[in-house]
């Protein structure tokens, strides 16, 4: 069962949004290692499906926002979009993991009047063009506060991540078997997704406990793919929503979080967004029908689900390995779509896509009766809960 | 065999960028010796250096010497040379050491294979000369 760890009695009612907004586009391009076009290519060609999946005239779109890593600047975008006037757009500025950061702010410009249609999206061409694991993108040269940590090997962002799952390792438990099964019910959802690039390629348990490490505690099945594609949704007011084309997503809640005084070496940022967000949303954890989360290393998976509450810290490897993140049964189906390791890598935009699939039924691997749908881009940089239309 | 049982003198992945913030540091670690800046309000260590306290927002510091004794925090081992710098360096165990004062430190253990390391041994900084400017902090078991 599902801890009740937060309680409905602690939420603030003060932090629910009183005007709605909606996800009512999404689109994406295929997923491949040699996408054989350029990153604006695929960023517009994953716009214009969002649109048309809206049923919205590229010309009307008003706002637009991407990740501060992503190639394709607003103004390019905007200008090959024909869009009449631009009054809103931006940048957040971390890494792969701001995309449900980007829709809490793309919902406060909407409620606020500052924009009225926003595309968030996401092209890159990540395997064939600047592969993020080698540093290329965040680059290291030893400036800054880098000078303390990248002359002993502390390189790139897995690195980071490598060490603080060494010690949360060492303080619960967890197991290098425990990560394994996060991969292998990914790759069991990824093999009913025709779209995922491991679509025909099964995972055991002794595939991935034989795989070599790559920065140890991480072995090769946990980490995400490098793939080259593109991703786009399309926000407006949940108003408009109800004389679009396809049923609306509502944005139940959104919150983002970059920084907490009080994190301990081992806390995810999901323990200081999940308070807020569970505020927001008036929800507890155990009323989340199905969850996408931020997978760039399988243990993060059982680290959000622990730190946002769905389990207590400590049991979230016995969670997984008991069948309860998948589709087959599970309590919680989590990374339905395959995630970023067995679908494709799109730097938090397949959980954005997957969330809304999930809303509207369309799922390869479809949760029955979804009323809330869980989205995390970055074990807690930000996150959401949208739900169905439910609001006459 | 691991590679890195080898190298008894190391040999950083990248040289770090000095910045005038930080100097004081770095003219300590020529000296032999390991300061780390401390808040001359609440007396708290804080590592890596900022401009300020975070606990009273403070600017004025001291460099406090350390011991430079303390035990393994967490560790990775790189296997795969992810990035150009590791080249033929791998496989490479990279650690964080907390020291006894508190302060953590990300470093390399020398004379160990990185099969060797575990969370919870006992270390000391030992000071290595890289250049003129640069001597950096690696550390080795204590027996
Ligand atoms: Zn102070």
């Amino acid at each position: 069962m599902l801890l009740a760890l937060f309680n409905i009695n602690d939420y603030d009612a003060s932090m629910v949004d009183k005007s709605k907004v909606a996800i009512v586009g999404i689109g994406e391009t295929e997923y491949s290692r040699e996408s054989g076009r350029s990153e604006l290519v695929l960023t517009l060609e994953a716009i214009m499906a969002a649109l048309e999946d809206a049923g919205i005239n590229p010309h009307e779109v008003d706002g637009l926002m991407r990740w501060s890593v992503d190639t394709s600047s607003e103004a390019i975008v905007a200008e090959n979009l024909g869009v009449k006037s631009l009054n809103w757009f931006g940048d957040i500025n971390q890494a792969g993991n701001v995309g449900a950061a980007l829709v809490a702010s793309a919902c406060a410009a909407i409620r606020s009047n500052l924009a009225e249609t926003i595309v968030i999206y996401r092209g890159v061409n990540g395997r064939s063009g600047r592969r993020y694991g080698s540093g290329a993108v965040t680059g290291r040269r030893g400036q800054g506060l880098g000078a303390f940590s990248e002359p002993f090997g502390l390189l790139t962002p897995q690195h980071g991540l490598a060490m603080m799952t060494q010690r949360r390792m060492y303080e619960t438990g967890i197991t290098s078997r425990h990560f394994g099964m996060v991969s292998v019910t990914e790759r069991f959802h990824a093999n009913r997704n025709p779209r995922a690039t491991f679509f025909d390629r099964p995972l055991t348990i002794e595939d991935h406990q034989n795989s070599r490490f790559v920065v140890e505690p991480f072995r090769l099945f946990d980490c995400c793919l490098e793939t080259d594609g593109g991703g786009a949704i399309v926000l407006t007011s949940l108003e408009r929503a109800k004389s679009l084309r396809k049923p609306p997503a509502v944005v139940r809640a959104a919150a983002q979080h970059a920084y907490a005084s009080t994190r301990d070496y081992t806390d995810t940022a999901a323990k200081f967004i999940a308070p807020r967000l569970w505020s927001q949303a008036q929800i507890t954890p155990s009323e989340v029908s199905v969850a996408q989360i931020y997978d760039h290393f399988s243990p993060f998976v059982i680290f959000a689900l622990e730190d946002y509450g769905f389990v207590a810290r400590g049991e979230g490897g016995d969670f997984v390995e008991s069948g309860q993140m998948s589709w087959d049964g599970g309590i919680l189906p989590v990374n339905t779509s395959g995630g970023h390791l067995s679908e494709a890598y799109m730097q938090g935009m397949n959980q954005l896509l997957e969330g809304v699939r999930q809303v509207r039924g369309t799922s390869t691997s479809q949760v029955q009766d979804v009323n809330f749908s869980f989205v995390d881009t970055g074990i807690g940089t930000g996150a959401l809960i949208l739900e169905p239309d439910i609001y006459g | 065999m691991d590679k890195q049982k080898d190298i008894m003198i190391p040999e950083p992945l990248l040289m770090p960028v000095i910045e005038v913030e930080h100097s004081f540091f770095w003219e300590s670690l020529s000296k032999n010796e390991l300061r780390i800046q401390k808040c001359s309000n609440c007396a708290i260590l804080r590592y890596p250096p900022n401009p300020m306290c975070s606990q009273c927002q403070f600017f004025e510091h001291s460099w406090e010497l350390m011991s430079g004794n303390g035990e393994i925090f967490s560790y990775v081992v790189t296997h795969q040379p992810t990035h150009s710098a590791f080249r033929d360096r791998t496989p490479l165990a990279t650690v964080i050491v907390e020291l006894d004062e508190g302060p953590r430190l990300v470093s390399n253990i020398l004379n160990i294979s990185p099969s060797e390391i575990k969370i919870g041994m006992k270390v000391r900084v030992v000071f290595q000369k890289m250049d003129d400017e640069i001597t950096l902090p690696f550390f080795e078991l204590i027996d």
